[in-house]
């Protein structure tokens, strides 16, 4: 798997993204690079308010109407039949997005099940909608493939449930349809926003590991957002992690997990709850994000990083290199910078992890 | 052992939907809260958590049973004074923090809602006053205190509810969810705000999720709740280390560990009612040990240890 070459299904460069609100402009992408290769996983992850759904948003097309974008490209490989066609998502026009990609080539999943079904349409018909709109496939055969797909969400009786209408079903089952409108054209590409946050951790771990199966079946490419470092853990091939519309480490999950660079990524990682642990407070991290109705100043997470040098509140960091896959942007990480270890009880709790899964 | 604050004595909630369907949403519940403790309610959607809580808020008229607060039962027709007791001892923290802050009034209404229903203050200075020390408490300035529910972020706003929860200085407070729908650094904020509060003010937390890795840093006992029937409740220390019920087995596997490398292999358990061939109804209460208790039959609980 390793020597075989690597196909980027998308890439992200330099993007940058401007809303205009009654208080003024608000740069929430404040350029952003990523890429994701065929039949990965990619999860971002970040606190409310980091731009991780404003990005997928841009590469659905579906930005809110103040929404502006001021430069970059999404550049997005699929095929058609035997052929390659690469194009920049952000040059298109909205019906045409609509038309060629949206549910076609991309298809999302929403955090909420019942918001995003129509409850006045049975979910056998839901399904179908988008197989006849843009394909043109008929009846017949639409009917056939939403119950195949049915099944291979892992909905019992398949055939029955395709005349239920939503309120019918449960959150689990709901999502699972869900699902399967957004598997129902064949898409290259699967963005989950927060798939999971609105369901129990029984039904959540079954929709992961369904997600999962399905993309060891088809060999799609998933992208996750979420802000449960414990279901990154669990999907994730790679991970970037996004503080005020920046990324400011990526990096292979084992990478951002045992080995984190920044900050920030400390701070996260700290703040999630262990089962295996008793302290009594759990760790915060201090202050909150920068309004980005301003303009940032050098590092925007410097304000709430004890380790902050001069540095990080008068020039940007860059991405510094660690490994090919790994990249972070702190200037920790720079030569000259003193050497600061993470934090000793994220030290501790790695070699735990680390132990453990030995 | 103390007089428990909340005691809750075999809770049956129906809802009738028509003639010949019933809901029993919570079927048979009992358990008892002491003062300064945090008992934390946990179950899938549809176990009937939420039910209970609202329940004992008096949302609900329980259909059997009886709830008794401070030694009083307050499950059915109360007097005016015993409602107002009610009223201000217990409170409740809901879910959605935007959906329970009434948009059109300033946040020091918000809170002060509750003071100028039962009259709690001599002037508009003391009522000032009393605001702003509780939204000191809960980590907000004072100058929040003339903004409106929209101004503010979503934990902020859970702050907000927190602290019209505080100022009647309940005994008892119910947070429904309270932090489901927060960020992972802000429920971290909250848990400990709450866990800060609980200290200085000794009032007793019955706290309701879903999600167990947050229920075991606040809780002192937890109850795991399925189907309306209490399969298992203990400390959360024989919860977590030692559970025994197949249902609190698959609960507690469901969690996702951030721990890739075990993560990626583990599938977690599963628990299907219909087929474990286990029925609630017949099972009662045995005792485990210390305050541990298991929802079985004597064959089930062989077969479980």
């Amino acid at each position: 798997m390793e020597n075989k070459k690597k196909e980027k299904v998308l890439s992200i460069k330099d993007l940058s993204i401007t809303f205009k609100t009654s208080a003024g402009e608000v740069n929430v992408i404040r350029g952003m690079n990523l890429s994701l290769y065929k039949g990965e996983t990619l999860a971002i992850v970040g606190e409310s308010g980091s731009g991780k759904s404003v990005t997928v948003k841009a590469i659905m097309g579906i930005l809110s109407n103040n929404g502006r974008i001021d430069s970059g490209s999404i550049e997005f490989t699929y095929h058609r039949g035997d052929k390659e066609i690469k194009e920049d998502l952000l040059k298109f026009s909205k019906k045409e997005i609509r038309r060629r990609i949206n549910g076609k080539r991309i298809s999302m999943v929403f955090q909420d099940p019942m918001t995003s079904l129509n409850p006045t349409m049975t979910v056998g018909a839901q399904i179908m909608e988008g197989m006849i709109y843009h394909y043109k496939t008929p009846k017949k055969e639409a009917y056939q493939k939403a119950v195949s797909l049915l099944e291979l969400v892992g909905i019992t009786n398949p055939e029955k449930r395709m005349k239920n209408y939503p309120h019918q079903l449960s959150g689990g089952m709901r999502q699972r349809v869900v699902i399967a409108i957004a598997l129902a054209c064949d898409p290259e590409l699967l963005i989950c926003d927060e798939p999971t946050t609105a369901l129990d951790v029984t039904i959540q771990s079954k929709i992961l590991e369904l997600i999962k199966d399905i993309q060891e079946k088809t060999g799609i490419s998933v992208i996750y957002i979420t802000h449960d470092l414990g279901v990154v853990a669990k999907v994730a091939d790679y991970v970037a992690v996004m503080y005020a519309g920046k990324i400011v480490e990526k990096g292979t999950v084992d990478e951002i997990f045992y080995d984190p660079k920044h900050p920030y990524t400390w701070g996260l990682l700290s703040a999630m709850p262990d089962l295996n642990c008793n302290d009594d407070k759990l760790y915060t991290i201090p202050g909150s994000p920068p309004n980005l109705l301003h303009r940032i100043e050098g590092d925007s997470f410097a304000p709430r990083n004890i380790y902050a040098l001069n540095i990080d509140f008068r020039k940007e960091p860059p991405m510094f290199h660690i490994t090919d896959t790994h990249y972070a942007s702190t200037w920790l990480l720079h030569e000259n910078a003193p050497k600061v270890e993470m934090p000793g009880e994220l030290r501790q709790r790695i070699d735990y992890m680390l132990k453990e899964a030995k | 052992m103390a007089q428990p604050l909340l005691e809750v004595k075999d809770l049956k909630q129906y809802f009738r939907i028509n003639r010949r369907f019933i809901i029993k949403a919570v079927d048979g519940v009992s358990f008892v809260l002491y003062p300064g403790e945090t008992y934390g309610l946990v179950g899938e959607s549809g176990s009937g958590k939420s039910t209970i809580g609202r329940s004992i808020i008096r949302l609900y008229e329980p259909t059997e049973g009886d709830i008794l607060f401070q030694g009083v039962n307050i499950s059915g027709k109360l007097s005016a004074k015993d409602t107002t007791h009610l009223r201000t001892k217990m409170q409740m923290i809901f879910q959605d923090p935007m959906a329970c802050l009434n948009p059109r009034k300033k946040v020091i209404d918000i809170i002060a809602q509750g003071l100028d229903i039962h009259h709690m203050y001599a002037s508009q200075q003391e009522r000032k006053e009393k605001v702003y020390r509780i939204l000191d408490m809960v980590g907000l300035s004072r100058e929040h205190a003339n903004r409106y529910p929209h101004q503010f972020s979503g934990g902020q706003r859970q702050r907000i509810g927190i602290a019209r929860a505080l100022i009647m200085n309940p005994d008892l407070i119910i947070a429904d969810e309270a932090i489901s729908a927060l960020d992972v650094s802000i429920q971290a904020q909250v848990i400990n705000l709450m866990k800060d509060i609980q200290q200085e003010t000794g009032t007793a937390y019955l706290f309701i999720a879903h999600d167990l890795s947050m229920v075991k840093y606040i809780s002192d006992r937890i109850g795991v709740l399925h189907l309306g029937h209490m399969v298992e409740t203990g400390t959360k220390d024989e919860i977590f280390q030692n559970p025994i019920h197949p249902y609190t087995k698959s609960l507690l596997s469901a969690i996702p560990q951030a721990n890739p490398k075990i993560e990626k292999k583990r599938i977690a358990m599963s628990y299907d009612y219909g087929t474990s061939g286990i029925d609630y109804t017949k099972g009662v209460q045995q005792h485990i040990g210390g305050q541990h208790y298991v929802l079985a039959t004597e064959t089930e609980l062989k077969a479980w240890t």
